[in-house]
Order: C-alpha cells, then sequence, then structure tokens
C-alpha cells in the first residue's frame, strides 16, 4: 500500500500508525513461538535465559535436550554410537515412540476425513439436499463444541463398544475431529464450481463415475489438499481426546509432550516444539507450492 | 433446399410419425403449481435448423434442458428417432450440447477436452487424435490444439465448445444461447459460420436464444416461445411478414400498433375504427367478430409518405426526426398515437419531412394485420 503523492499530514500519520499496528499483531501472534527456538538450546535445564545465553557464550548453548530426545526411553543409552545403539533408539526411544504413533495415526485420520469431508461436502453442495443448514452445523460441531466434551463423550461410547485403547479407536476419534476442516474448504472450493461442467460431461457421454474422477475431482483438488492438511495438522495436535482414549503404551507427541511437562519439566519439549515448527513450516509451505503448481497446471489462475 | 420448401417439408412433418424430435404434450413445472411449460407439441424433421425465441422466462430454455436430459418432463412424452427419451439419463442419449459459458473444461487442454467424448466411448487412442485434428481444422483452430481454455479469447472458446459438441458425430445438437457473451461483430461471424456447420454436416440443430436477429438469420424454422406456451412456429420470412398474433408481431421486428372496434367484417378484411373516430381497412388474421377490440399491426417499411387515393390514407404530423444513415426514422403521430414508426429511405428523389408538419402516409390492406388485442 503505497501513500498517494495528494496524502494530508494526518494520512501520513495514519499510515504509518497502521502499519506499526499491524507490526505489533503480526508480532504478537509469532512471539511465543519463535521464543522456544533459542530456548531449546540452553545449556541449563531451566525454561528461561541465562546470563550467558543473553551474553552469546557459546558455552550457554548445547544441544543436549535434542539428544535427549534420542535417549530417553532407552535401555542401554551410554553405549558407543554404532548400529544397535540407532537400533535400541528407533525402537525403545520414547519421543521416536510417540512419533511414530503421531504419523500413523495422523495419516490415517486424515485419510478418513477427506475422504468423508469430501463426500459430505459434494452431498451438501447439491441444491437438492434437504435440511442443509441443519446437517451441516451438525457436522461442523466437533470444531465448536469444546474438546473435553467432546472427548468425554468418545470415552464413554468408546468404552461401551470396545474401541477403547485401540488404535482404530484413536483414529475414528480423529477423522471425527479432522471431518469439519475438510468439509469447510471443498465447500469454499465447490462454491465457484461450475456445475455447467459436470452437465458437459454427461452430454458428452461420460457417466456420473467417469465425471466425478474425470471432471469434478481434479478441479475440487486444491481444496482437498488443504482440507486434508488441517485435518492432519489437528490429529498432530490433538492431545485431549488422546489422553481420554488411548491406551497408556499409545503415546502420541503432544501427550509425551504433556507427559514431559507434568513429570520431569525439561527444555526437552522446547526442542520438540522446535522440530514440530520447523516440520509445520516445511509442510505448509510443500503443500501450498503443489497446490500453486496444481492449479496453475489446472489453468485455474492465469500465472 | 430453397427456404421455403424446407419450412413447409418441417410442418408436413410435424403431422406425421416421422418426426426426428418430437414433443408430446410435454408440460413442465418445477413447484408442483405453475406450469413452465405448457402443453408442448413440437415436431422436427431431420436436418432441420430449429431456433426457440422468447423472452427470458418463456420456457424456451427449460424445453432444451427436458431435451438433454437435465430436466425431466412433469407430463408428456419426448421422443428421439422414434423412442421416448424421458427416462434416458443425458449421457445414454448421444445429443451434443453447445453451453451458454462454453463449459470447456478447465484443467484439460483444448485437445483433451474434445477427445474427452471420444475417451468415454472407449475410442482407440490413433483414432482420437484423427478426429481431434479433424475437427479443429473444421472450427479453423488447428494451431492451438495444446493451449488451455484460459489462454484462448472467447470466440476461440466458442469454437471450441461447437467443436467438442460436434466430434463425437451426434444426429442432434443443442444449442443454449451459445453467442451471448461474444461482441455484436463476432457474433455475426459466429451465426454464419454455425449456419454452414449446419448445412455441410447435416445434423439436426435446437438452438436457443432471446435474440431475434440470430434466430431469423440462422434458422430453417423458428419457435417463438411466451409464457409456457408455443405462440408461433414458422420459418422466418413467414414469422416476420404473417405474424398470427400481436405478442409475435410485437417480439419481432419493429411493429406499428394501432387500436380500435371491428365494424364491420367481411371474408377477410375488417374495418375498424380506430381511437379517433376514423376508420380503416386491415386483414382479418386473428381477430374476433363485430364489435369486438383489436390490434392492427403495420410494419414500418410497409407504410409510404405522401400517396394520397388509396385505401388507408392517413393524416399524419411528423413529431421526430432520426437520422441513421441509410433511412430516416420518423416518428409520426397517427390517428392519436404518437409513436408511429415510419422508415423513409435516404435516397435522392425522397421528399424530406420536417417536424411539425403534416402529411399523408397510406398502407396496403393486406399489409395491416388485424390481430388479437394485447
Amino acid at each position: 500500500m503505497a501513500l498517494p503523492k495528494h496524502a494530508s499530514p494526518l494520512e501520513r500519520i495514519w499510515h504509518y500508525t497502521y502499519l506499526v499496528i499491524c507490526g505489533l499483531i503480526f508480532l504478537f501472534l509469532i512471539a511465543p513461538i519463535l521464543i522456544i527456538i533459542p530456548l531449546s538450546f540452553n545449556a541449563e535445564p531451566y525454561f528461561t535465559f541465562t546470563e550467558k545465553m543473553l551474553r552469546f557464550d557459546p558455552t550457554g548453548y548445547s544441544t543436549r535436550w535434542y539428544d535427549l530426545l534420542l535417549t530417553f526411553g532407552m535401555i542401554n543409552p551410554d553405549a558407543p554410537r554404532d548400529a544397535s545403539w540407532w537400533r535400541d533408539v528407533w525402537e525403545n526411544a520414547a519421543w521416536v515412540r510417540a512419533a511414530k504413533n503421531s504419523l500413523i495415526i495422523g495419516f490415517f485420520a486424515t485419510l478418513l476425513a477427506t475422504a468423508l469431508g469430501t463426500l459430505a461436502a459434494l452431498g451438501l453442495s447439491r441444491p437438492e439436499m434437504p435440511f442443509r443448514r441443519l446437517i451441516m452445523a451438525v457436522l461442523i460441531s466437533p470444531m465448536i463444541v469444546p474438546i473435553i466434551i467432546t472427548a468425554t463423550g468418545l470415552f464413554f461410547f468408546y468404552s461401551w463398544t470396545g474401541l477403547a485403547n485401540t488404535y482404530t479407536g484413536i483414529i475414528l476419534a480423529h477423522a471425527t475431529l479432522g471431518i469439519p476442516f475438510v468439509i469447510i474448504t471443498v465447500t469454499a472450493t465447490l462454491v465457484g464450481f461450475d456445475h455447467s461442467l459436470t452437465r458437459a460431461a454427461a452430454s458428452l457421454g461420460a457417466n456420473p463415475t467417469t465425471t466425478f474422477f474425470k471432471i469434478t475431482m481434479p478441479l475440487i483438488m486444491p481444496g482437498v489438499i488443504s482440507g486434508a492438511l488441517f485435518a492432519f495438522v489437528t490429529s498432530f495436535d490433538e492431545v485431549v481426546v488422546v489422553l481420554f482414549v488411548a491406551a497408556y503404551d499409545q503415546q502420541t507427541i503432544p501427550r509425551q509432550m504433556w507427559n514431559g511437562i507434568r513429570e520431569q519439566i525439561s527444555p526437552a519439549i522446547l526442542s520438540v516444539a522446535t522440530i514440530l515448527v520447523i516440520v509445520s513450516i516445511l509442510l505448509l509451505t510443500t503443500v501450498e507450492l503443489l497446490r500453486r503448481r496444481s492449479e496453475r497446471l489446472r489453468g485455474l489462475s492465469p500465472g | 433446399m430453397p427456404e421455403n420448401e424446407y419450412g413447409e417439408f418441417g410442418l408436413s412433418a410435424a403431422s406425421s410419425d416421422g418426426a426426428f424430435v418430437e414433443f408430446d404434450r410435454v408440460q413442465k413445472s418445477y413447484d408442483g403449481v405453475t406450469l413452465v411449460v405448457k402443453d408442448l407439441n413440437l415436431a422436427m424433421p431431420k436436418g432441420e435448423f430449429l431456433t426457440m425465441l422468447g423472452p427470458s422466462g418463456s420456457g424456451k430454455t427449460t424445453c432444451l434442458m427436458m431435451l438433454a436430459g437435465f430436466e425431466t418432463a412433469t407430463h408428456g412424452e419426448i421422443r428421439l428417432d422414434g423412442r421416448e427419451i424421458n427416462n434416458i439419463p443425458p449421457h445414454k442419449r448421444g445429443i451434443g450440447m453447445v453451453f451458454q459459458n462454453y463449459a470447456l473444461f478447465p484443467h484439460m487442454s483444448v485437445n483433451e477436452n474434445l477427445a474427452f467424448p471420444l475417451e468415454v466411448r472407449g475410442i482407440g487412442r490413433s483414432e482420437r487424435e484423427a478426429r481431434v485434428r479433424e475437427v479443429l481444422d473444421m472450427v479453423q483452430m488447428g494451431e492451438f490444439g495444446n493451449r488451455r481454455p484460459a489462454q484462448l479469447s472467447g470466440g476461440q472458446q466458442q469454437r471450441i465448445a461447437l467443436a467438442r459438441a460436434l466430434v463425437f458425430d451426434p444426429e442432434l445438437v443443442l444449442m443454449d444461447e451459445p453467442l451471448g457473451a461474444l461482441d455484436k461483430q463476432l457474433r455475426e461471424h459466429m451465426q454464419y459460420e454455425i449456419k454452414h456447420l449446419h448445412e455441410r454436416l447435416g445434423i439436426t440443430v435446437v438452438y436457443v436464444t432471446h435474440d431475434q436477429s440470430e434466430a431469423l438469420t440462422m434458422s430453417d424454422r423458428v419457435a417463438v416461445f411466451n409464457d409456457g406456451v408455443i405462440q408461433q412456429l414458422a420459418p422466418p420470412e413467414d414469422l416476420y411478414e404473417r405474424p398470427e398474433n400481436s405478442f409475435v408481431a410485437q417480439f419481432i421486428g419493429e411493429n406499428n400498433k394501432l387500436t380500435g372496434i371491428i365494424e364491420e367484417r367481411s371474408d377477410n378484411v375488417v374495418k375498424v375504427r380506430l381511437a379517433d373516430g376514423a376508420s380503416c381497412l386491415a386483414l382479418a388474421v386473428n381477430c374476433g367478430g363485430v364489435g369486438e377490440e383489436t390490434l392492427i399491426s403495420i410494419r414500418p417499411e410497409r407504410v409510404q409518405i405522401g400517396r394520397e387515393g388509396q385505401a388507408n390514407s392517413n393524416e399524419a404530423r411528423v413529431e421526430e426526426l432520426i437520422y441513421l444513415g441509410d433511412h430516416i426514422r420518423c416518428r409520426l403521430s397517427v390517428h392519436g398515437t404518437d409513436d408511429f414508426i415510419v422508415k423513409v429511405p435516404n435516397s435522392a428523389g425522397h421528399k424530406h419531412l420536417v417536424v411539425g408538419e403534416t402529411t399523408i402516409i397510406s398502407w396496403e390492406t393486406e399489409d395491416a394485420r388485424a390481430l388479437n388485442p394485447l
């Protein structure tokens, strides 16, 4: 937003005030995330900046908490770091196990949420669908209802049906939480969808299945991908439902962090948080780049 | 085949069973209360170019959508080549269609768009490519095969949409206001191109438009729709020169209206007393008996200025003159109506009128058509 030449002094003052306000809001949003990155390199087991760190003394920094992520939970952490040590890490390190669980649960929950959410959005976008708003509200409700209530409900329901303490249970629960995001993003894509395209496909002889996979699906793909990403992040971040539904040995990253805060306060969770921030940024960037590329290839945007 | 003969052939086929496309007592209602299409009967022979013309909301697009299979008829039968198609889904009807907004698939190149109908029919790659090249050349778009629709202009997209509707050799092609989004010059050019394609390929075309000049230019026959009913189904020249009711006379071309009461009626001529007490003779086309109201319709170009002593000579006051290059449009006040339009050719021999002067205008009795009052 460039300042026009005819701007009055008052407009100039407002222009710069506005920029400062924007900067402050941005800082307010990003500061809590940025602050953990230097703290995770703390040499001492504190959550605060030590004097050495503030003086930028190299001895005030270390990667010991990143190392702890690997060694914590190992059978023999002090052995020489050869192949068998790494096998030990892979099999026994608590954080590595949690990461494996989180990825498996996240992957399947995303798959399920994306498939179901896309179907729901397609149905809800049809003009002949009765009670659209009501059904939409019900499907979106997991996003609005306090998570603790959903978790309690799931706990009793899953205990009764035997799904508690199983991976299937956690995956289903996380899919429930992810579906609203997929519905919202896919519905938003379908708003701009030209329904004469499906009619055109039918007039050209394509049956409804072919039309869906060749015409509808490629065109709503950007919305589906965005929704899937949100669903994955939701599952990856989720702790409350896991605390209620999962068995003791089914640790996920957020649950392991939760345990870490409660049991032994160590900056190890700061290093996990830093890794997660970096992974999230990479994930979002990759998906956004892929989405833009596919949009460009599909001729949906001119550039 | 000359157009007159074609029209008669079409009309005679309408009553026979050999029609290619047939609407038989078709009704359509969206809400179960009001009929959008009321008792539609229409028969088209093979190879005809029929235009459905009418104002928006007249039911013409609904008829096209029922024929394409995107809307179901509430009542009645639609037949294609003698076969009832009411219960056949659109993708099994084999009818080509050109949509108003082109409906090209944005994620496919022009070649892929054109190959799509062939692909779903399981036609092999080499034949597909040959066929695509052929239709691309047909619409003079040979070099644009690898472009995406977004990289083409409106007129080019229109050609591709046309080619895609023709690539699988359908016998019937439907067009839903396909030229609506183009500028005037391009639209006129495309009208001739579509007309020539129709003649060359011998396909049957049902064309929907609200643009009367488009309908008159392209069609073998025009069905004028209003209020869910076909008002008149006739070749263009009949429609313009011999409208059967006031709506058609009003809707097609320019038209002067004089309202009055019928005083005398012989076989096919009525004497009508106009609002200001004068009387005039008109051809009885669609009017009632003595004492009933009627509307006389006279085309502006059938009125002569300054000739006296004919059957219908009338005094007229010049209200306004508009210079239009090849002709001058005169607004006259005649028998109490002040929007009587006469077109005076801008030729050397013609007398020029002056605003405010009183002159005599006349017309032949058969050019004044007594129709139903509006």
